[in-house]
C-alpha cells in the first residue's frame, strides 16, 4: 500500500492495479434487475420527473438488452445515504436506481430532479451504461436542462464542443418529462467519460 | 489455434472463413499485436475489440472525456442489511434441494485501489449451472435447466472487505460469436466501492481454463498480467473436509479521489 502524496491531488500511479471489468452479457436479468429498480419515488409521487430515453447502437438500432443505472442527490441537493434500493420502502429516498431496456431500446426511471450539491454548480445525475457487446461500463452525466448559468460555467461542459454537449443534457419533454437518449456509437455519439486514476 | 495460418499468408491465399475460430483468433492475436505496438499495457478491456462480434456497433468511437468527479460521484450509493438476506450468499441453499454439481465456495476481499477495504458494500454474482446453462429465457443452450439451481447471489463485503459465496462450479458454454464458439467457465460479479466512479462488473474465471485462449471477451483485454487478474486461485485451505473446493479471488476497484476531510464527512 502506498502513501499518498500530500501534495498530489489524486496519487495517481501510487495505489494497487485494479480488477478489469468484462461484459455484463446478455444473461444479467434475473440477477440484476430489482423490484422497482426505475422507481427512485413512486410513480404520481408530488414533484415526480420521468427521466426516459433510448439506447442505439452505431446503426440507431435499438440496444434492447442494455442496463442503466443512475446516482443522484436528492431535490435538495443533499447526497442521501440510505440503504434499501433493492427493497424500497416507498417513503425513504436512496438515490440510486437500476433498470433494463425494453425490447424497443426504451427505459424509463420515476425520481425526482437533483438539487445542485454546491452553490451555483449544474445539477447533473450520474449514470453507468452496461450492454452485452460493450466490454466495460461506461460513464457519462445527465444534466438537467436548467438554470443555463450553471451549465454555461460548468466545467465538463465547458471543455465540450456544442454538439457534444448537448450529448449531456436532458431534453425537457412537453408534458415536463427529461428525455435523454444514449448512442453508445456513431452520429451524435454520446460524450462517456474518463475519471483521473482511470487508466486504459 | 491457428494464429499462424493468417501471420503466414501470402497475398491472393483463401482468407480463412471469419466465422471461424481461426479467424477469431488471428483477430484477437492482430488488436492484441496492435496495443503492443503502440505501448499500450491495457488495464481495462479493449471496447473496439472486432473479435467480440458484437462489440462492432456498441463501442464507443470517440475517446472518452475527462471529467473531475464532483459531488454525487465522489460518493457510492448505500447498501445494507435490508437489502441483503446473509442467506443468499449460499447459492445451493435457495431451492427445495441440492444442486448439481461439483460445490466450491468462491471467497476474497474487495480493495479499492489504495488497498484498503471496502466495508458494507453490495457484491452480486450470476452464473449457470454446472452445465453450462442459464436460468434465462433466453439462454437456449440444450443443457440441462437445474430446478434446484438459479445461480443468483448476494452479499455485504465484512469490515475488512470479505466476501464469501457457496454455489456451485459453472461449466463452459456455447455462443454464437462463431462456429464452434464457447466461453470459459465463469460467474459474473458487480460491484460497488465508496464512489461512484469505481462501479465494476466484471467476470471470475477458474485457473487452468483450456478456452482462455478461444475467448474473445477475456481476451478483449490485451495484456496476459491484466488477464490473469481475473483468474482466481485454487486455495486448498478454503476447501472444506469432505464438503467442497475453495477458490480465492481478490478484487480491487479503482483509485479513490476524495481527500480524506471529504471522506470524513460522509461516514
Amino acid at each position: 500500500m502506498s502513501e499518498t502524496p500530500a501534495n498530489s491531488r489524486y496519487a495517481a500511479a501510487a495505489g494497487l492495479a485494479p480488477t478489469p471489468g468484462q461484459t455484463v452479457g446478455p444473461f444479467y436479468h434475473y440477477a440484476l434487475p430489482f423490484a422497482d429498480g426505475e422507481h427512485l419515488v413512486p410513480a404520481g409521487t408530488p414533484g415526480s420527473v420521468r427521466l426516459h430515453g433510448t439506447v442505439t447502437d452505431g446503426h440507431g438500432a435499438p440496444v434492447p438488452d442494455a442496463l442503466l443505472e443512475i446516482w443522484q442527490p436528492d431535490a435538495d441537493g443533499r447526497v442521501v445515504r440510505e440503504p434499501g434500493s433493492l427493497r424500497r420502502d416507498p417513503g425513504v429516498f436512496t438515490g440510486f436506481g437500476r433498470t433494463q431496456t425494453w425490447r424497443d431500446g426504451g427505459y424509463s426511471f420515476t425520481t425526482v430532479e437533483p438539487g445542485a450539491t454546491s452553490a451555483g454548480s449544474a445539477p447533473f445525475i450520474a449514470m453507468t451504461v452496461f450492454a452485452r457487446g460493450l466490454l466495460n461500463r461506461l460513464f457519462t452525466r445527465v444534466y438537467l436542462p436548467e438554470p443555463a448559468a450553471a451549465l454555461e460555467s460548468d466545467a465538463l461542459l465547458s471543455s465540450l464542443d456544442q454538439a457534444d454537449r448537448d450529448t449531456l443534457v436532458a431534453v425537457r419533454e412537453g408534458d415536463g418529462s427529461l428525455r435523454f437518449d444514449v448512442r453508445l456509437q456513431g452520429e451524435r455519439e454520446t460524450v462517456f467519460l474518463r475519471y483521473p486514476r482511470h487508466e486504459v | 489455434m491457428s494464429e499462424t495460418v493468417i501471420e503466414g499468408r501470402e497475398a491472393g491465399e483463401a482468407v480463412p472463413d471469419r466465422d471461424s475460430q481461426a479467424a477469431v483468433s488471428a483477430e484477437i492475436a492482430a488488436a492484441q499485436a496492435d496495443d503492443e505496438s503502440q505501448g499500450i499495457a491495457r488495464i481495462q478491456p479493449r471496447l473496439d475489440f472486432p473479435a467480440y462480434r458484437s462489440a462492432a456497433l456498441r463501442h464507443p468511437t470517440k475517446e472518452p472525456r475527462h471529467a473531475d468527479p464532483e459531488g454525487i460521484e465522489l460518493v457510492a450509493p448505500v447498501f445494507g442489511h435490508r437489502d441483503v438476506d446473509p442467506l443468499e450468499a449460499d447459492l445451493t441453499i435457495q431451492r427445495g434441494g441440492e444442486p448439481i454439481g461439483e460445490r466450491i465456495r468462491i471467497a476474497g476481499r474487495v480493495l479499492d485501489g489504495d488497498g484498503r477495504p471496502v466495508r458494507g458494500q453490495l457484491v452480486e454474482v450470476w452464473q449457470a449451472n454446472a452445465a453450462g446453462r442459464y436460468i434465462h429465457k433466453r439462454d437456449q443452450h440444450p443443457a440441462p435447466v437445474d430446478p434446484n439451481f438459479t445461480g443468483v447471489g448476494r452479499a455485504i463485503t465484512g469490515d475488512d472487505g470479505s466476501y464469501s459465496f457457496v454455489t456451485i462450479k459453472p461449466g463452459p458454454y456455447p455462443w454464437r460469436n462463431h462456429r464452434n464458439a464457447w466461453r470459459p467457465a465463469h460467474v459474473h460479479f458487480s460491484l460497488f466501492g465508496t464512489e461512484f466512479t469505481q462501479r465494476l462488473v466484471t467476470q471470475m474465471y477458474f485457473p487452468g481454463d483450456p478456452l482462455f485462449a478461444l475467448d474473445p471477451i477475456y481476451q478483449a483485454i490485451t495484456s496476459q498480467q491484466a488477464r490473469d487478474r481475473l483468474v482466481a486461485t485454487y486455495d486448498h485451505d478454503t476447501s472444506e473436509h469432505e464438503w467442497l473446493l475453495g477458490y480465492r479471488w481478490d478484487i480491487v476497484l479503482t483509485g479513490t479521489h476524495a481527500t480524506p476531510m471529504e471522506e470524513g464527512e460522509h461516514v
